[in-house]
């Protein structure tokens, strides 16, 4: 638990460095999951430990955006003059990327299954 | 004259234990009543502990930075987890291997229709300029969000609130887009949810299967990456397409 907790927190800090170091327009958590998935690659998977602790971090996801969320008392009025612009942009852009999303690549990945059962 | 309760009171609101339990209390109420519900995606764990929280806050007149004096250390967590989600997404390697280039023409159509989608409809319903900009970038996790937001003229505090609420909005949504679509591989039904509501939606996706969760992880990941690239070269042309 804390080997894995200290790698997964070392590789946040390299992805920071990284980041600012190159100036992308990624944040460092982001490079730092490229960075642990290509050491993934070159190790062929990570250890029963790490494993672990992954899945303890991720199964409670959820919970690490409470914080952030509750930061809508800071825009309540902002939210309360443009409610319905808000809504209707925010359900139906969401409803709309994963409706485009998941037809484009429902599309391809059936082309690709036929071409493969036909040679 | 103050009574002991009181005194009690201030001390606690001084340290970040308060915020802090209340953030790990509500959380685990909030899940305790999804999961009594089945699990039912509109019963969505961040929105009610979110609900709880706000009212707790308004209840006792507590300011948003003080409650995050202690929330932030879930909050850092962000971090960490995100880094780990480099583990699911490696267990799939072979399957997204094969997919690459589906999932990257995929990955370019879904987040231009979700982030021009949602400019235009704000647009149409008479948004803000400020508003529109914050909107834009809603579909990808929070820290590339705000800061795309701050480059496109938005309000990066907004933005992170808009995101959540698109996290929370996906997570409930995607299955009856699924259904009326009939759309049933596990794998392209979660890089849509994690493409469209980046970590919540990914939660999500874990809930289901862990193929799932991965390619919902990849689809977050990717997101990022093309939404902090093309976003802030490509809305100030289309803004200026609309110009007179």
């Amino acid at each position: 638990m804390l080997k894995a907790l200290t790698l997964l927190l070392s590789f946040q800090l390299a992805g920071e460095v990284l980041s600012r170091l190159l100036a992308l327009p990624v944040p460092g958590p982001v490079v730092g999951m490229a960075l642990m998935f290509l050491l993934l690659i070159v190790r062929s998977g990570p250890g029963a430990e790490l494993r672990e602790t992954a899945n303890t971090l991720l199964s409670h996801l959820s919970l690490l955006f409470v914080p952030a969320g509750t930061g809508v008392l800071l825009h309540i009025h902002r939210v309360a003059e443009e409610w319905l612009a808000l809504s209707v942009a925010l359900v139906a852009s969401t409803l709309i990327g994963i409706a485009v999303t998941a037809l484009v690549l429902d599309a391809l990945v059936r082309r690709r299954r036929r071409d493969e059962a036909q040679p | 004259m103050s009574s002991p309760i009181a005194d009690i009171w201030v001390y606690l609101a001084a340290t970040p234990l308060l915020g802090l339990t209340l953030t790990l209390v509500c959380y685990q109420i909030a899940f305790a009543i999804h999961r009594r519900l089945g699990m039912h995606p509109a019963a969505n764990p961040v929105l009610l502990a979110v609900a709880m929280l706000v009212a707790v806050l308004l209840a006792t007149d507590t300011p948003y930075p003080v409650y995050f004096d202690g929330a932030q250390f879930v909050h850092f967590l962000l971090g960490p987890a995100t880094v780990a989600l480099a583990v699911p997404l490696h267990a799939q390697f072979g399957r997204l291997k094969k997919l690459a280039l589906p999932l990257l023409v995929a990955l370019v159509a879904g987040s231009l229709a979700a982030a021009l989608s949602a400019v235009a409809l704000g647009a149409m319903f008479g948004a803000s300029r400020e508003l529109l900009m914050s909107l834009a970038p809603k579909s990808v996790t929070t820290p590339i969000a705000m800061g795309v937001a701050e480059r496109l003229g938005g309000l990066p505090s907004l933005t992170a609130v808009l995101v959540i609420a698109t996290g929370i909005l996906g997570a409930i949504g995607a299955r009856y887009v699924y259904r009326a679509l009939h759309i049933e591989d596990p794998a392209v039904r979660g890089f849509a949810i994690g493409l469209a509501s980046h970590g919540i939606g990914t939660a999500r996706a874990f809930q289901v299967s862990e193929q799932t969760g991965a390619f919902a992880a990849l689809a977050m990941g990717l997101n990022g990456l093309f939404t902090a690239a093309a976003l802030p070269s490509l809305l100030p042309w289309l803004e200026s397409l609309f110009k007179p």
